[in-house]
């Protein structure tokens, strides 16, 4: 039981810990350490599974990949962090104090979104989605400029009603169940819901998974409900664009797939694939469409995490083995990425002094090592062999054409319409006069290749234990 | 269950939508604070009463927790707000009022029909507190979108919360939730709108939130 609690105990602990330390340097590596000691934990995991106490966690074979997943980035971007707030710190744009909150709110993020991976009751996960959703929301107004605010605000606002829908549904599953499994947690639990689902009065079952597919949808940036993501991820600092793209939205679409689990062991109810379908396939094609008008390179890549999402949704939305298990590497892929390029921008926005794309020129040419691990990024994330991504999208696209037809043809249109403008952006980012200052980054740029790394080695080989790791966690999710 | 207790609870929900619905057409910040203060109050009894007919005592708790923060204690800091921020005169609306009760009143007959029709699987009670509640959220929605000034979108979305409340409780026996989410919306009423609202003041010197759709968007 120690690891299992140990991965989101350690977070809230060094969360209090490092609200209360003053120096910054001590408080960046205790961080650090923190997301580290979690990781190692989570691994622990992996290997040995013990009883889990009081039925209230639960640590299967899906949600571990998903924890797994979170620590580990959740460590690279500590990492990252520690180089990239020091220079923030350093122009000006945050006070100590701020730093303070900043390192404090980050582990409370990170054990908001464990805790809501490793819950075993539909009401408790809601509770932790619902604090990851309002740290990450202090966050994005960290800088208090005028964006800013406006960025924090508006997450607010839609942020709360996706988070009143997804309670409301929540409710409605407990109101279902309550009648077949009797009073009190079982009605909660998500071995409890899948084991009596089939009982369960159909007609509600359906309006609850509407309810819990736009109130989690919204926290996955699915359009039509994404309009917070873009500008979230340009005013926040950019360790929190990492770790929101990264982490935070495959927690919302984990929160999905749980209840898409339960609804799929009643044979009355709708099916919820063709659903997540329309939602994924809109996702890829405005979003893909949106990125041709982007000056912002933060919000460029945010565009590009909505897409992906939408190719995920789309993915779990076809459903059957293959599909399932291109959805799981395609998160995954999509985390590792894009996490990395966040860092990469973090980098390029440093030294340049600004996130104008228009005035990020050259960069091959002025900082060679920087420019090149870009590049690959960018390749990495359009879907280029050798990387990972190109496996799960191809997955993705073959499956599709086999099982439909026309659906596959929409998807391959938006990934090439995407694919147009990641190529048009990086062309004038990294190729032809260098523009600004070309002094040289004194960050660390290993995070980023440690991800890159990763995503490079899952394309050209990907180990044994995993591929059946995914194949049996894929057919779990039917 | 009695028809006794079914009545009351009946009216009680009632009430809570009458509000919600009234809720719409206040054109000043003082009254809409009154009437969300009302409404709270009367999920605090509503709360109450299903303590009393369920025999689950811990929805007492909620129910004081509910008078407290909601009905005594939030609507006197945004009182003390407005008054601070000078802003106790007009409220914008983007929406005529005449359409947005009609919105609202369609909205209602909307809930109401997915809503009864739907949960026929269900205990009476539960079924008419989640069609209430429904109502109240949707309202409460309407609401957000409708206004311009950040403290009624606050009020709206606090209304919202009311709905959830209501949901929550008519479900029987849902365990430890409600004093959870009690206490997250004092959280987030008090932190992040406090912060917020002075910040953008401090900012904007308004807190009409048009003003920040002004920066909206890309940086040219």
């Amino acid at each position: 039981m120690i690891p299992i609690a140990a991965v989101f105990i350690v977070p809230l602990v060094a969360a209090v810990v490092l609200a209360l330390i003053p120096v910054y340097r001590i408080a960046a590596w205790l961080n650090v350490a923190a997301a580290l000691l979690t990781f190692a934990a989570a691994l622990a995991l992996l290997v040995w599974r013990p009883a889990t106490p009081w039925h209230l966690l639960l640590v299967d074979d899906l949600n571990i990949v998903f924890i797994v997943l979170n620590t580990l980035v959740g460590f690279t971007t500590s990492v990252f962090s520690n180089g990239y707030i020091a220079h923030e710190l350093e122009i000006g744009h945050l006070k100590p104090a701020h730093l303070r909150f900043y390192h404090a709110m980050y582990q409370v993020l990170m054990g908001a979104m464990n805790l809501a991976l490793l819950t075993s009751i539909t009401g408790l996960m809601w509770v932790a989605i619902e604090l990851a959703t309002l740290t990450t929301i202090l966050m994005v107004g960290i800088y208090r400029t005028h964006e800013a605010l406006e960025a924090a605000w508006k997450y607010f606002i839609l942020g709360s009603v996706g988070i009143a829908l997804a309670l409301f549904g929540t409710i409605l599953v407990y109101s279902v169940a309550q009648p077949v499994v009797g009073d009190g947690l079982p009605a909660m639990t998500w071995s409890t819901l899948a084991a009596h689902a089939a009982q369960f009065d159909p007609a509600i079952l359906n309006i609850a998974f509407v309810f819990l597919l736009l109130g989690y949808g919204t926290k996955a940036g699915l359009v039509p409900l994404h309009a917070w993501l873009p500008d979230a991820h340009a005013e926040g600092p950019t360790p929190i664009s990492a770790v929101l793209s990264g982490l935070l939205l495959n927690v919302a679409i984990y929160a999905i797939l749980r209840f898409k689990m339960v609804l799929a062991a009643n044979p009355a109810t709708i099916a919820p694939g063709p659903l997540m379908m329309a939602l994924g396939l809109i996702s890829v094609l405005f979003a893909a469409l949106m990125l041709y008008r982007r000056r912002d390179i933060k919000r460029f890549f945010a565009y590009s995490s909505i897409e992906h999402m939408g190719i995920i949704a789309f993915a779990f939305g076809l459903g059957g083995p293959l599909a399932n298990f291109a959805g799981l590497l395609h998160m995954a892929m999509h985390s590792l990425t894009k996490s990395g390029i966040f860092f990469a921008v973090g980098h390029i926005t440093r030294i340049k002094g600004t996130q104008k794309i228009s005035a990020i020129t050259g960069l091959t040419t002025s900082h060679p090592v920087l420019g090149w691990i870009f590049v690959a990024c960018v390749a990495a994330i359009a879907g280029l062999p050798p990387f990972g991504v190109f496996t799960s999208e191809f997955l993705i696209v073959t499956t599709a054409f086999a099982q439909r037809p026309w659906l596959a043809v929409i998807l391959a249109t938006g990934l090439v319409i995407s694919l147009g403008a990641l190529f048009m952006r990086l062309n004038s980012i990294a190729f032809g006069e260098p523009s600004g200052d070309a002094s040289p980054d004194r960050m660390s740029v290993l995070p980023v290749v440690f991800h890159l790394g990763l995503v490079l080695m899952i394309g050209i080989f990907i180990p044994g234990p995993v591929v059946s790791w995914f194949r049996h966690v894929a057919q779990l999710l039917g | 269950m009695s028809a006794l207790a079914f009545d009351v609870s009946h009216f009680l929900a009632g009430t809570i939508v009458l509000l919600s619905l009234s809720l719409l057409y206040q054109d000043r910040l003082p009254p809409l604070i009154n009437i969300f203060a009302v409404q709270s109050l009367v999920l605090a009894l509503s709360i109450a009463w299903q303590a009393q007919t369920q025999g689950a005592s811990h929805l007492l708790i909620t129910a004081g927790i509910e008078l407290c923060f909601k009905a005594a204690i939030i609507p006197y800091v945004l009182y003390r707000l407005i008054r601070h921020l000078k802003i106790h005169r007009t409220v914008e609306t983007v929406v005529g009022i005449g359409p947005t009760m009609i919105a609202g009143m369609a909205l209602i007959g909307l809930s109401m029909a997915l809503m009864m029709r739907a949960t026929s699987g269900i205990g009476e009670m539960a079924r008419e507190d989640l069609a209430f509640a429904l109502c109240v959220i949707l309202l409460g929605l309407l609401m957000m979108v409708t206004r311009r000034n950040a403290v009624s979108q606050v009020i709206g979305f606090m209304s919202i919360e009311n709905g959830l409340v209501l949901a929550a409780t008519g479900a029987k026996g849902m365990p430890f939730v409600v004093e959870t989410f009690v206490a997250f919306s004092v959280l987030i009423a008090l932190i992040v709108i406090g912060v917020f609202l002075f910040r953008i003041r401090e900012r904007f010197d308004t807190v009409d939130v048009a003003m920040l759709d002004r920066f909206r968007g890309e940086r040219r």
